[in-house]
C-alpha cells in the first residue's frame, strides 16, 4: 500500500520528535524542543484559520493567555486539578471564540485584523490590571501538573525536561494529525473553498459564516491548549503570553513556515524559537536579523519556507 | 466643567498625533493597498534623529528638518527594497513584511542611537497656558496646529495639484491610471516618502511632551492603525476623525473611568463601530463584482 | 407551475437604475437565454436571482416558494446552481477537489467527525470522490483531476466550473457566458453539454454573447436593453423583432459615431 501524504507527514514529524533527543547534550535542549512544540501547536491552529480558511487574526495570543491563566487561577480559586483547569480554559476559550467570532468574522482583511488585535489587547489588559486576582504584570505561579510523578509510580522515570518534551510532543503530533485530517475532509474543502472565493463557496452551498466560525473556535482551542502547556511547563505565567507581540510572533511563525502547510507550521515555530537562541552571541543585532529574515522570506518565498522549498526540491528531481 | 475641558484638551492633543499617524497609514494604503505596520517607526525616527542631531550641535529646526528627510528616505527605501518587490502577495505576507521592517528599524535604532528616553526643548517653552480654567502646554497647541496644517495642505495637494490627483487616480484604479500615463511606481514611492515625513513630523512635535525612545513605534503604529480603521481605511477625513475620536475616548476614559483601561475602552469602541459599520465611519461600501 | 418565476425585478446602484421591472419564467428542462447589448444588465439580473445582490424591487420564486434576496447557500439547498462570467474557481485546490467541493451539500457533515476522520467522513469523501470523477469525465477533465486548478487553460476552467455547478445536482442552472473566450471546438462541446443537461430535466438560464449558440439551443429568449426587458419569445420570433434589431444596431451606430468623434 502506498502511504498517503498525510501519513507520511505524520511519520516524519513523529520521527523527528523521537530521534532529535539522541543529539541532545543537555536538558536545556529538551526545553527548547518543548518550546518549539508548544508554539507549533498554536501555529497549527493558525494554519487552520489563516492557511485553510484565509481569515487573519492578530489576537490569538489572547486565547493562549486564557488557557495559561486558567491553569494558574482555577486550581487556586476553584480547587481544580491543573489538568481539569486546562480543560476549563479550553472550554472557556472555545466559548469566547464562538461569541466574539460571530460578529468579528463578518469583517474582512485588515478590518478583521484590527478587531482581533483589539480582542488580544483587551485580554492582556485584564490580565495585567486585575492584579489582586491575576498577580498583574509580575505574573502568577502555576501548580505542578503531577503527571510525571504518576508516571514514576508505574516505572517510567523521566527528568522534568524530558517529560515536558514528550508530553508537548504528543500534543503537537495529535494537533497535526487533526489538522491533516481536516485538510482533506469535506469541512476542510469547504474552508479552503471559501478562502479562494467566498461567493463561489456560497454558490455550492457552503454556509460561509458557520465554517469560518468553526475554524476560528478550533484555532482558539489550539492556542488555548498551547498557553496551558506553556504555563504548566514553566510553572509561572505573565500577561505577556497574551500580548500583542506574542500574537504577532505566532502569525509570523505561521506565515514564514507556509501558512497552508501543517509541517510548515512546525518549521516556522522551530525557526523563530531557535533564532533568538542562536543569535544570543549577536545580541545587539538580534532584532535586525529577525526583521531581515521576515522580510526576505516573504519577498523571495511568498508561499512560506516549507511549500517553497518542497517545490524547489520537486523541481530538481 | 473645567475638568471636562481639561480632558478634551489633552484628548485633542493626543488625537492630533494619532490622526497624523493614521493619515500616514491611509496615504500608503491608498497608493499600494498595503497597511504599513512600520508607520510607527517613522514617528520614532522623527524624535530620535532630531534629538541626536540637535545634541551633535545642529540648531533644533535644522535637526527636525534633517529627521523628517531621513524618515522620508527610509520610507522610500522600504518601498523600493521590500514592498514593491512583494507586490501581489497576500495580505498576511505584506503584514509580515512591514512588521519585519518595523522590527528591523527598531533594532537598528537601538544600535545606532541608544535605549534611553530623550527629550529636546519645546518650541515655545513649558509654561502651561490657561484656557477657561483648564491648561494646555504650548507644545500641545503646536501639535494641534501642525496636524491642522498638514491636513489642510494635503487637502489642497490632493484636490488642486496634478500630482495629488495622480496619486488619487492610482489609488482608485491602478491599471487605468497607468493607461492614462501616470507613473504608478513613482506615485507609490512618493506616497511612502510623504507618509514617512508626516509620521516623523508627528514624532518631532510630540517628543517635548511624551519623550522619545527607540521602542515607542509599536504603540503609535497600533493606535494609528486603529484610528485609521475606525475612520475607514483609505479616507483622509476618516483618519482625522478616527484619530481625534480615539484620543478623546482615551482621555475621557482615563479621566472618568480608569487610566489603566483607557486602551481597553478605545478598542471596545472600535469593535462596536466595526460591528455596526464594517467599513469604518467614513469607509466606502463596496459591492463585489462577480 | 414554472420552476423559476421572476417578477418585476429591479435594482439601483448609487441612484442609477441598473435593472428595472424584468420578469420571465423558466420551466423544468427548458433552456432560457438572456441576451442584450453590453451593459444591458444581464449579469446584474443573474446576481439578483442567485442571491449575490439583494434586489430593490420585485420577486423571485423557485418552485412557487418566494426566494427573493435569499443567501446563495440557501438557494443552493433549494437546487439553484450557477457559474460566473469572470470565473470563480478555487484556484489553490486541485481540479478534483473543486468538483468535490461542488458536492458540498451531499458530503458535508459534522465538523468534529471530519476533524477525527471518522468512518462516516471517509465514506462521504469516498462517495463524492466517485461522483466528482464521473462529472470530470463528462466534461472531459478526468485526466487533469490531480492538477492544481490554476494550471488549467481558460476553456478548461470554464468546463470545470460547469462540472462544479452540476455537482450540486441542481434543478436550475444559471450559466453566465459559458462559451466566452472558448474556441469553436470548445464552444461546441459546451453546446452539447448544455443540451444534455437540459434533457435530463434541469432548467437552464443562460447569458451568452455567442448568438449562433443561443439561437441553436434556446427554447425561449429574453432580450434586455438598458436594464429593461424589450422582448421575449422563441428564437426565431425574437430574431425578427424590430425592437431587438434596433437595440443591437442602435448601440452599434452609437459606438461607431463615438469612435468617429473620438
Amino acid at each position: 500500500m502506498r502511504l498517503s501524504s498525510k501519513h507520511l507527514t505524520l511519520l516524519i514529524l513523529a520521527a523527528i520528535v523521537l530521534v532529535a533527543p539522541l543529539g541532545f547534550p543537555s536538558n536545556f535542549y529538551y526545553r527548547i524542543g518543548s518550546l518549539i512544540f508548544v508554539n507549533g501547536l498554536a501555529v497549527t491552529g493558525l494554519v487552520i484559520l489563516i492557511g485553510f480558511a484565509g481569515q487573519i487574526s492578530l489576537g490569538h495570543a489572547g486565547f493562549a493567555g486564557i488557557g495559561a491563566y486558567a491553569c494558574a487561577l482555577a486550581p487556586q480559586y476553584l480547587g481544580l486539578h491543573p489538568a481539569l483547569a486546562m480543560l476549563l480554559g479550553t472550554a472557556l476559550s472555545a466559548a469566547i471564540a464562538w461569541l466574539i467570532g460571530r460578529p468579528i468574522l463578518r469583517l474582512q482583511g485588515y478590518y478583521l485584523a484590527v478587531a482581533t488585535l483589539g480582542f488580544g489587547i483587551l485580554v492582556t489588559m485584564v490580565l495585567a490590571n486585575e492584579a489582586p486576582i491575576t498577580g498583574g504584570p509580575d505574573g502568577h505561579d502555576v501548580p505542578e501538573l503531577g503527571l510525571r510523578k504518576l508516571l514514576e509510580t508505574i516505572g517510567i522515570d523521566l527528568s522534568n525536561a524530558q517529560f515536558w518534551y514528550a508530553f508537548t510532543g504528543l500534543f503537537l503530533l495529535a494537533g497535526a494529525w487533526l489538522a491533516l485530517n481536516l485538510h482533506d475532509s469535506p469541512s476542510g474543502r469547504a474552508l479552503r473553498a471559501l478562502h479562494d472565493s467566498e461567493i463561489a463557496a456560497r454558490t455550492v452551498g457552503v454556509d460561509v459564516a458557520r465554517y469560518k466560525l468553526s475554524a476560528f473556535v478550533l484555532s482558539a482551542v489550539y492556542a488555548s491548549l498551547s498557553g496551558s502547556l506553556l504555563a504548566l511547563m514553566n510553572k509561572f505565567i505573565t500577561p505577556d503570553a497574551a500580548g500583542f507581540l506574542h500574537s504577532i510572533e505566532l502569525v509570523t511563525m505561521t506565515v514564514l513556515g507556509g501558512a497552508s502547510s501543517v509541517p510548515g507550521a512546525v518549521a516556522g515555530a522551530a525557526l523563530l524559537t531557535l533564532l533568538p537562541q542562536v543569535l544570543t552571541a549577536l545580541q545587539d543585532y538580534e532584532h535586525m536579523i529577525l526583521g531581515l529574515i521576515m522580510m526576505l522570506v516573504m519577498i523571495f518565498m511568498p508561499a512560506g519556507l516549507v511549500p517553497s522549498l518542497s517545490r524547489l526540491l520537486r523541481g530538481r528531481t | 466643567m473645567t475638568e471636562l475641558l481639561q480632558f478634551v484638551l489633552s484628548g485633542v492633543t493626543v488625537g492630533a498625533v494619532y490622526a497624523l499617524v493614521a493619515l500616514g497609514f491611509t496615504i500608503i494604503y491608498n497608493a499600494s493597498n498595503v497597511v504599513n505596520f512600520a508607520q510607527g517607526e517613522f514617528v520614532m525616527l522623527g524624535g530620535m534623529v532630531t534629538f541626536f542631531a540637535w545634541q551633535a550641535g545642529l540648531p533644533l529646526p535644522l535637526a527636525a528638518a534633517l529627521a523628517i528627510l531621513a524618515a522620508a528616505a527610509v520610507g522610500v527605501a522600504l518601498n523600493k527594497l521590500a514592498v514593491e518587490r512583494a507586490r501581489g502577495a497576500p495580505v498576511v505576507s505584506l503584514i509580515i513584511i512591514t512588521i519585519g521592517a518595523s522590527i528591523f528599524l527598531r533594532g537598528g535604532a537601538q544600535l545606532v542611537f541608544d535605549k534611553q528616553l530623550h527629550r529636546f526643548p519645546a518650541i515655545s517653552g513649558d509654561e502651561p497656558i490657561n484656557i477657561g480654567g483648564a491648561t494646555i502646554l504650548p507644545q500641545g497647541l503646536w501639535v494641534i496646529a501642525g496636524a491642522a496644517l498638514v491636513f489642510a495642505l494635503l487637502y489642497v495637494f490632493f484636490t488642486r495639484t496634478l500630482t495629488g490627483k495622480a496619486i488619487l487616480a492610482t489609488a482608485n484604479n491602478r491599471v487605468a491610471a497607468r493607461l492614462v500615463g501616470i507613473n504608478t511606481d513613482h506615485m507609490m514611492t512618493l506616497s511612502f516618502a510623504l507618509s514617512a515625513a508626516i509620521g516623523a513630523l508627528a514624532g518631532v512635535l510630540m517628543t517635548p511632551i511624551t519623550l522619545t525612545s527607540y521602542d515607542l513605534g509599536v504603540a503609535y503604529a497600533l493606535k494609528g492603525f486603529a484610528a485609521a480603521m475606525l475612520g475607514g481605511m483609505g479616507v483622509p477625513a476618516g483618519a482625522l476623525a478616527g484619530g481625534l475620536l480615539l484620543g478623546l475616548i482615551e482621555a475621557l476614559t482615563a479621566g472618568y473611568i480608569s487610566s489603566v483601561y483607557k486602551d481597553a475602552v478605545a478598542f471596545i469602541v472600535i469593535l462596536a463601530v466595526l460591528f455596526a459599520m464594517p467599513q469604518g465611519l467614513f469607509g466606502r461600501k463596496s459591492t463585489d463584482r462577480v | 407551475m414554472p420552476l423559476l418565476r421572476v417578477e418585476g425585478l429591479g435594482i439601483d446602484f448609487g441612484g442609477l437604475c441598473a435593472v428595472n421591472d424584468v420578469g420571465f419564467q423558466v420551466e423544468p428542462g427548458e433552456i432560457v437565454s438572456i441576451i442584450g447589448p453590453n451593459g444591458a444588465g444581464k449579469t446584474t439580473l443573474f446576481n439578483m436571482i442567485s442571491g449575490a445582490y439583494r434586489p430593490d424591487r420585485g420577486a423571485v420564486a423557485l418552485d412557487g416558494e418566494p426566494v427573493t434576496g435569499m443567501a446563495p447557500h440557501l438557494l443552493a439547498r433549494r437546487g439553484m446552481s450557477r457559474t460566473f462570467q469572470n470565473l470563480q474557481i478555487f484556484q489553490k485546490m486541485t481540479v478534483l477537489e473543486n468538483v468535490m467541493a461542488g458536492c458540498h451539500l451531499k458530503e458535508r457533515g459534522n465538523f468534529l467527525a471530519d476533524l477525527f476522520s471518522l468512518p462516516a467522513t471517509r465514506r462521504r469523501t469516498a462517495e463524492t470522490h466517485t461522483t466528482a470523477m464521473q462529472l470530470l469525465e463528462r466534461v472531459g477533465l478526468d485526466r487533469a483531476a490531480d492538477k492544481e486548478a490554476s494550471s488549467l487553460s481558460y476553456g478548461a476552467l470554464k468546463r470545470l466550473e460547469i462540472a462544479r455547478a452540476l455537482a450540486l445536482g441542481p434543478r436550475i442552472l444559471l450559466l453566465d457566458e459559458p462559451a466566452a473566450g472558448c474556441n469553436a471546438v470548445e464552444t461546441e462541446e459546451i453546446d452539447h453539454l448544455i443540451a444534455d443537461v437540459a434533457k435530463s430535466g434541469v432548467a437552464i438560464l443562460l447569458v451568452e454573447h455567442d448568438m449562433k449558440l443561443v439561437m441553436r439551443i434556446s427554447d425561449h429568449i429574453v432580450v434586455l436593453d438598458r436594464g429593461e426587458k424589450i422582448a421575449e419569445g422563441k428564437p426565431e420570433t425574437v430574431a425578427r423583432d424590430p425592437k431587438v434589431v434596433e437595440a443591437y444596431l442602435g448601440i452599434q451606430t452609437k459606438e461607431a459615431s463615438g469612435h468617429a468623434l473620438g
